[in-house]
C-alpha cells in the first residue's frame, strides 16, 4: 500500500461550477400523469367488477341453495317447486371429472416422462410437443364433436347405447369422459414436465452410480419427487373438466337423471346423466328450463368445487415443495 | 516511516501540477502511529470509538463539495447498518469506501442518491446535503438525475446502445429530444467513458452483446449523458476481468476533474489506486476517513491497521 | 446388458405411447378437415362470403332430402365468420389493454392491502367456468341491456331485420372481455415481476420517474409474455361457445356498422355457438359436414394464431438475444 500507481493529475482549471436549481418543474409529463390515471383507473375497476362478480355470485347462492337441493335428484316436472334438486348432476361432475382425470393421468406422466427423459428422435419429439399445443389451443366444441364423431362409429358402439338398428347414440360418460381427458392432458404433461425438469442432474447421477438403470431411476427417484408437480397439473385439470359445458351439453347425453345403460359400473359409463355445468346451463333462459334459482344454486355449488380446487393448486404447490440440496 | 519515493506522474514535469493532496501526504511529518514497533502516542490521538478521524489537511483548494452526510444513521428493520456517519464528497476527487462485507458502506452509497428507499424496512435519519440543500427537500427523480449510480453488476437495458445512453436524457421531462439533439451528448458521453473507438460504427447493435467490461463502461456513459454532479460507484469492476478492471479504473480517474466519485470496493489494490480520499467503516461506524496515502501508510486507528493488514474481512 | 435392454423396451414403449398420442391428435385435425371437406367444394369461394339468411341455408342444409345425390350443401357464412372475428378481436384488443394497466398497477401502484386480496382475487376469476359468466351475463346483464339501452324507435328502425332483445355483440364483447382478461393479467404480471431488478433499479437511479421507468424497462422487456398472454386469451375466446350462446343471441346475423349505436347492440353468433347450438342435427349428413367445416375454421384459426403469437414473441426479443 505504499506505492503510489501514476495517477494523471488535476486539470489545472478549477472544474465548472454545476449547479441546478432544487427544485424543477416536476419530473412527471402530462403523458406520465395519464398512464398513471390510467393504470389507477383499471385497477380500481377491476376490483370493482371482482368484487361484484364474487359478491353478487355468493348473495344468489346462499339465497337460493338449500341441503335439500344438494341431496335430492332432479325430477320432471311441470310445477316448478317440485322438480327437485340437483344431486344427479353434482354426482355427474364428481363421475366426469373422476374418468377424466383417471385416463389423463397414466397417459400425461408417461409422454411427459417421455419428452424429459428420453425424447429421442427430436423430430418426434418436437411433434409431439408440437401436438400437445395445438390441443391446449382446440376448442372444446371442437373436441366435443370429434369425439361425437368417433363414439358413433359401430365399432365403438361398446361405449355407449346402441339402437335396435345399429345407430350408436355415442353419448355416455366414457365418451364425455375420454374426450375430457384430452381437456386435462396439456396441464398434466406441462406440469409433469417442469417437475421434472426441475430435478437437477446430480440426482440422476447418483441413482446410475448405484447401479439403476433409467426406467428404475424413474420409477423410484424421480417421479416420487415430481409428486407435487403431477398433482398440480391434475388439480389444474379436474378444474377445466369441472367447469367444462361444451363436451358435456354434446357427448353426455343430457338426461337429467344418472340413467346407466345396463348394469354394474360399466353400465354406468356406458349411460348418461348431467353435470353442474349442463344443469346451470339448461336452467337458465338459454335453455329450456326457467328455474334461475336453480340455475344460481348449482353455479354456487359449481363455483366452491372450483374454489376449492384452486386452493389445493396453491396448497400443494406450497407444502411439498421438494428441497435440492 | 520511510518517505515515499517522488511520485513518478508520466505526463507531468517534476514539481509542477503534482496534484496538491499528494504534495502534503508526501512532505508530511512522520506520524507517531506506524506499523512496526514504534511506540503509540495515545494521547496525541483521540480514542478511534469515539467518532471518526478524519485528516484535516487532506482537503484540497482544488476540490469543491457538493455532497455532505450528518451523523446519518440507516436501520433495517431493527438492524442498524449505517450509524452517524458524517462525510463529505467532492468534486475533483475519488473518495473510497471501503471495508468488510456488511459493514454498510453500501447501504451509505445506496442513501446518497435515496435508492435506499426502494427498500421496503429501511428507516434514515441525519441529513444528506446535495449543494446546501437537504435531498428531502426536493424531488427523488430529480436527485438522482444529479447523482448517478453505476451497480455492480453490468445492467445495460435490452436496447441498443444509443438508445441505452440516449435513455436517461429521452425519459426525463415531456418534450422527447429528437435524434439529431441526443447525438452529441452520445457520443460525448461514450467518449469520456471510454467506450466510443470501440462502438462508434455499431451504434445500433443491442447493448447486452457486449462484452462484460464494455457494457459496464456503457453503464458509465448512460450515467454521464444526464450531466449528474455526483457518481456513485458501488464496486463497479468486481464482477469483470482484471483488463476491464484497469480500463474503467483509468476511466475513473480521467471522470473526477468533472464529477465527484464515491467508490465501494472490497478491494485494497483498487482503492490505493484510485483513491484520493479513503474512508474506512466497520459494522456502520465509520472509523477513519482521510487522505489515501494517509489511510493506506499511517492508519490512525487501530481497526484501519488490522483491515489494511488483513487481519480479517 | 440386461439393463440396457429393459432399458430399450421402456424408451420404445413410452416412445410407442408419445407417437399413438400424437397420432390421435394428428388424426383428429385430419379427420375434422377431410369432414368438413365436402361443404367447401360444393360451395367453392363462395362459402366465405355472404349472401341469403345463413339460418335459413342452415335449415335447407338439415331438411336435406336422404339421397346423397340431393344433399342441400349451399351456404354462405360470411355472418358468422364476420361475428366470431368482430367478438374476438374486439374483446382480445380491449382486454389487452386493460391487463396491461391493471398488471402495472398492481405490481407498482398499488397499495400492499389491495394487492394481497386482488391477486388471488384475480387468479380465482381466471378459473371460473364460463357457463357461470353466461348465466350472470343473460340473467342480470342482458335484461339491464334490454330495458336500459333498447328502445321503443331503436327497435322499429331495425325491425325489418332483426329483433333486438337484450343479447347482443356489446354484451357478447363485455363478458368476453371480462373472462378472458384475468388470466391475461396473472402472465402480465408475473412477467413484470420478473423483470430483472437490475434493470428497474438502474431506469430508477437514472432519474426516471416511476411509471416512466415501468413503462420503458419493465413493460417493454415484458412484451413477449404480453403477446404470448394475447395468444392464449384469443384461442380461448375463439372457442368460446357456451357463453357467446347464451348472451350475443342465437341468430345468425351480421350486425350492420352502418346502423350507427345500434349495431352494438345487434345480435351474433360466431362459429363456436353456431356448432353447439346445431349439436342435435349432426347425424343428418350434410349437416355435420358443415358443422365440421366450421371446426376446421376453428382449427386453423387457432394455428394461425399460434404461429402468429410465435414470430411475434420471435421478433420483439431481438435486443435480449445477448448475452445474459
Amino acid at each position: 500500500m505504499s506505492t503510489e500507481t501514476a495517477k494523471p493529475p488535476l486539470s489545472a482549471k478549477k472544474p465548472p461550477a454545476k449547479r441546478r436549481p432544487a427544485k424543477v418543474e416536476s419530473s412527471w409529463s402530462i403523458m406520465d400523469r395519464i398512464g398513471l390515471g390510467l393504470a389507477w383507473a383499471a385497477g380500481i375497476s377491476l376490483c370493482v367488477v371482482a368484487g361484484l362478480i364474487v359478491v353478487y355470485m355468493a348473495y344468489k347462492g346462499i339465497q337460493y341453495v338449500s341441503w335439500d337441493m344438494i341431496t335430492s335428484a332432479p325430477e320432471a316436472s311441470l310445477d316448478q317447486s317440485a322438480t327437485g334438486g340437483f344431486l344427479d348432476p353434482i354426482l355427474g361432475t364428481l363421475l366426469l371429472t373422476t374418468i377424466g382425470i383417471v385416463i389423463a393421468i397414466p397417459i400425461g406422466v408417461a409422454v411427459a416422462v417421455w419428452l424429459t427423459e428420453y425424447g429421442r428422435p427430436s423430430g418426434l419429439a418436437r411433434a409431439v410437443e408440437s401436438g400437445v399445443e395445438i390441443v391446449a389451443g382446440t376448442p372444446s366444441i371442437v373436441l366435443a364433436i370429434f369425439g361425437l364423431l368417433i363414439f358413433q362409429q359401430t365399432f365403438m358402439g361398446l361405449f355407449s347405447f346402441t339402437a335396435e338398428g345399429g345407430a350408436v347414440f355415442g353419448r355416455s360418460f366414457i365418451a364425455a369422459g375420454a374426450m375430457m381427458s384430452i381437456v386435462a392432458l396439456p396441464m398434466i404433461i406441462g406440469s409433469t414436465r417442469e417437475a421434472l425438469m426441475s430435478i437437477p442432474r446430480h440426482v440422476r447421477e447418483a441413482s446410475y452410480a448405484l447401479g439403476k438403470d433409467k426406467a428404475t431411476t424413474i420409477r423410484r427417484v424421480l417421479l416420487p419427487s415430481a409428486r407435487s408437480g403431477i398433482a398440480t397439473g391434475a388439480t389444474l385439470g379436474m378444474g377445466r373438466i369441472a367447469g367444462d359445458t361444451a363436451i358435456v351439453v354434446i357427448l353426455l347425453g343430457a338426461s337429467m337423471t344418472i340413467s346407466p345403460e345396463g348394469s354394474g359400473p360399466f353400465g354406468l359409463l356406458k349411460g348418461t346423466g348431467s353435470t353442474l355445468t349442463s344443469y346451470v346451463y339448461n336452467n337458465s333462459p338459454a335453455g329450456e328450463g326457467n328455474a334461475p334459482e336453480k340455475a344460481y344454486a348449482a353455479a354456487f355449488v359449481l363455483l366452491l368445487i372450483v374454489i376449492v380446487l384452486n386452493a389445493l393448486v396453491g396448497l400443494i404447490g406450497r407444502r411439498n415443495k421438494p428441497q435440492w440440496n | 516511516m520511510e518517505l515515499k519515493q517522488e511520485p513518478h506522474n508520466g505526463s507531468a514535469p517534476a514539481g509542477a501540477a503534482v496534484p496538491p493532496l499528494r504534495r502534503i501526504v508526501i512532505e508530511a511529518e512522520t506520524a507517531p502511529i506506524h506499523v512496526g514497533d514504534r511506540i503509540i502516542d495515545q494521547e496525541a490521538f483521540p480514542d478511534p470509538a469515539d467518532g471518526a478521524l478524519i485528516d484535516q489537511e487532506a482537503e484540497s483548494a482544488w476540490v469543491e463539495q457538493r455532497m455532505r452526510t450528518e451523523a446519518l444513521s440507516i436501520a433495517y428493520g431493527g438492524k442498524v447498518a449505517v450509524n452517524e456517519v458524517s462525510l463529505e464528497v467532492n468534486s475533483g476527487e475519488v473518495l473510497a469506501l471501503i471495508g468488510p462485507s456488511g459493514c454498510g458502506k453500501t447501504t451509505l452509497l445506496r442513501s446518497l442518491n435515496r435508492l435506499v428507499e426502494l427498500t421496503p424496512a429501511a428507516r434514515r435519519t441525519g441529513r444528506i446535503m446535495l449543494d446546501g440543500e437537504s435531498v428531502d427537500e426536493f424531488d427523488v427523480t430529480h436527485l438522482r438525475s444529479r447523482v448517478g449510480m453505476l451497480f455492480q453488476q453490468p445492467n445495460p437495458f435490452p436496447m441498443s446502445i444509443f438508445d441505452n445512453v440516449a435513455y436517461g436524457l429521452r425519459e426525463r421531462g415531456s418534450k422527447r429530444p429528437r435524434k439529431k439533439e441526443l447525438e452529441p451528448i452520445v457520443v460525448d458521453a461514450l467518449e469520456r467513458a471510454g467506450l466510443w473507438d470501440e462502438v462508434s460504427k455499431n451504434l445500433n447493435h443491442p447493448a447486452l452483446a457486449l462484452s462484460g467490461g464494455q457494457q459496464q463502461r456503457l453503464c458509465i456513459a448512460r450515467s454521464l449523458a444526464v450531466s449528474p454532479e455526483v457518481l456513485l460507484l458501488d464496486e463497479p469492476c468486481s464482477a469483470l476481468d482484471p483488463i476491464s478492471t484497469a480500463i474503467i479504473e483509468e476511466t475513473i480517474v480521467g471522470l473526477r476533474s468533472e464529477v465527484a466519485i464515491v467508490i465501494v470496493t472490497h478491494n485494497l489494490q483498487q482503492a490505493s489506486r484510485v483513491a484520493d480520499r479513503v474512508a474506512f467503516m466497520y459494522l456502520g461506524d465509520m472509523v477513519e476517513c482521510g487522505a489515501a496515502g494517509q489511510v493506506f501508510g499511517a492508519p490512525l486507528a487501530e481497526r484501519t491497521k488490522e483491515y489494511i493488514g488483513g487481519g480479517f474481512g | 446388458m440386461i439393463r440396457d435392454r429393459t432399458d430399450r423396451r421402456v424408451e420404445l414403449l413410452l416412445g410407442a405411447l408419445a407417437s399413438t398420442i400424437l397420432l390421435l391428435i394428428a388424426g383428429m385435425v385430419i379427420f375434422v378437415f377431410l369432414k368438413g371437406l365436402p361443404s367447401f367444394t360444393h360451395n367453392g369461394l363462395a362459402w366465405f362470403g355472404g349472401g341469403g339468411n345463413v339460418d335459413e341455408q342452415l335449415m335447407n342444409i338439415f331438411n336435406s332430402p336422404a339421397n346423397p345425390d340431393d344433399y342441400v350443401y349451399e351456404l354462405r357464412a360470411w355472418p358468422l365468420l364476420y361475428a366470431t372475428a368482430l367478438i374476438t378481436f374486439s374483446a382480445v384488443v380491449i382486454s389487452t389493454i386493460f391487463a396491461v394497466l391493471s398488471a402495472i398497477f398492481i405490481v407498482e401502484f398499488a397499495p400492499l392491502s389491495i394487492r394481497r386480496i386482488l391477486e388471488p382475487v384475480v387468479r380465482l376469476l381466471a378459473a371460473v367456468p364460463s357457463v357461470i359468466y353466461g348465466l350472470i351475463g343473460i340473467l342480470v346483464v342482458v335484461p339491464w341491456v334490454h330495458e336500459h339501452l333498447i328502445s321503443e324507435e331503436r327497435k322499429e328502425s331495425v325491425a325489418y331485420v332483426i329483433q333486438l332483445d337484450g343479447t347482443s355483440i356489446l354484451v357478447g364483447i363485455l363478458i368476453l372481455t371480462i373472462m378472458i382478461c384475468p388470466i391475461m393479467i396473472a402472465i402480465i404480471v408475473d412477467a413484470l415481476r420478473s423483470v430483472p431488478a437490475n434493470w428497474t433499479q438502474g431506469a430508477a437511479a437514472l432519474g426516471v420517474n416511476r411509471w416512466r421507468a415501468m413503462w420503458t424497462v419493465s413493460v417493454r422487456a415484458a412484451r413477449p409474455a404480453i403477446v404470448a398472454a394475447a395468444v392464449l386469451a384469443s384461442a380461448r375466446a375463439l372457442g368460446e361457445a357456451i357463453m357467446l350462446s347464451m348472451v350475443a343471441g342465437s341468430v345468425g346475423f351480421a350486425p350492420n356498422p352502418l346502423d350507427g349505436l345500434t349495431f352494438f347492440l345487434e345480435p351474433a353468433r360466431p362459429l363456436a355457438s353456431t356448432i353447439v347450438d346445431n349439436a342435435e342435427g349432426l347425424s343428418v349428413v350434410p349437416f355435420g359436414q358443415t358443422m365440421y367445416a366450421f371446426a376446421s375454421i376453428l382449427l386453423v384459426s387457432s394455428a394461425f394464431l399460434s404461429f402468429g403469437g410465435w414470430a411475434a414473441r420471435r421478433s420483439l426479443s431481438k435486443y435480449t438475444l445477448g448475452a445474459r
